[in-house]
């Protein structure tokens, strides 16, 4: 039997169903972060997790074909970059950090201002940063191995 | 509290295996025992922030330690002298017990009224910030400077990350 990369069929199929639900509840965890717990930090690491598992179930070269490394590399400065750029819109009202935006009324899901924005820069951060350690330490496996068969 | 103290002693007896068992895999799991039990710890302190990130940071770092432990065969470092390293032990725990007793007992109780500070927050979080959740309108509100400094962590030990296997591929 031909050797197929990543793990059995059960567990691909497997994944299909339930990586969909896993990024579902970190775009949850995330957007609700200022209604309930979670936040930007949680939710990132929810749904770097989620691609994680393709990457785990389907193998690392089988999954890398549907998804852009640059993009991922590109989009953890840009959520710094991001959470600093709305840091600094404080300043348009006075102060670094300063909560411009409406704050609308509590317990819905467009209030608090700057907060759910944070939310979104961090998870960008975060989620692109954990997912390309994690690319990056799963590369470094691949090349020890190689030395060791010459 | 006797759930935290259980939980505390499980944690202990799982940390010592961890150190002691044979095989890397055994060691991860039971480092993974030692997480789980810290973010149960959480929760019954009724912090659910922090037990959902504890979790999933377990979670990840269970999967790249994983990664990085099968089928590596590095033997462990076993020291020497066993003798000096039970001799220190006897040393410093009961040291270790004497100042985590003292500062213990400057510490109001767990459950009892709030500091002063914190009481500041929980009145007037709500109005200030309009966030339901205080942990979400501290940190990225009152404290965002704090996690401004935080992401940057993050950003430089992902940059650390990607030079050092750069250069190992590289050799190549």
């Amino acid at each position: 039997m031909k050797k197929e990369p990543g793990m059995s069929m059960i567990v691909k199929r497997i994944t299909r169903i339930t990586v969909s639900l896993i990024f579902l509840f970190g775009v949850y965890i995330l957007l609700h972060g200022h209604l309930t717990p979670g936040g930007g930090f949680a939710g990132g690491v929810i749904i770097a997790l989620s691609f994680i598992h393709i990457v785990l179930a389907f193998g690392r070269e089988e999954a890398m074909k549907h998804l852009n490394e640059k993009l991922i590399l590109f989009l953890e400065p840009v959520g710094g970059l991001l959470f600093l750029g709305i840091a600094l819109l404080g300043l348009f009202g006075g102060f670094f950090f300063l909560n411009i935006l409406p704050k609308g009324q509590p317990f819905r899901l467009l209030s608090a201002g700057i907060i759910p924005l944070c939310n979104i820069a961090i998870f960008l951060k975060v989620g692109a940063g954990l997912f390309t350690c994690f690319i990056a330490l799963s590369l470094l496996r691949i090349d020890r191995s190689d030395k060791g068969d010459k | 509290m006797l759930e935290l103290h259980v939980i505390a002693i499980l944690m202990i007896i799982a940390a010592i295996v961890a150190v002691e068992i044979d095989g890397w895999l055994s060691t991860v799991v039971a480092v993974g025992a030692v997480g789980t039990g810290l973010t149960l710890a959480f929760l019954f302190l009724k912090a659910p922030d922090l037990a959902i990130t504890q979790l999933v940071v377990e979670i990840l770092s269970l999967i790249i330690l994983t990664r990085a432990t099968v089928g590596l065969d590095a033997p462990r470092i076993k020291l020497d002298s066993r003798r000096l390293s039970i001799g220190l032990g006897i040393l410093f725990i009961p040291l270790f017990i004497l100042f985590v007793k003292k500062m213990v007992a400057d510490l109001p109780a767990v459950g009892s009224p709030i500091m002063k500070m914190g009481q500041y927050y929980i009145e007037h979080g709500l109005k200030h910030t309009g966030a339901a959740n205080i942990v979400s309108a501290i940190i990225l509100d009152y404290r965002g400077y704090d996690t401004l400094g935080e992401a940057t962590v993050l950003l430089t030990s992902v940059v650390a990350v990607l030079i050092v296997v750069r250069q190992q591929g590289r050799k190549k």
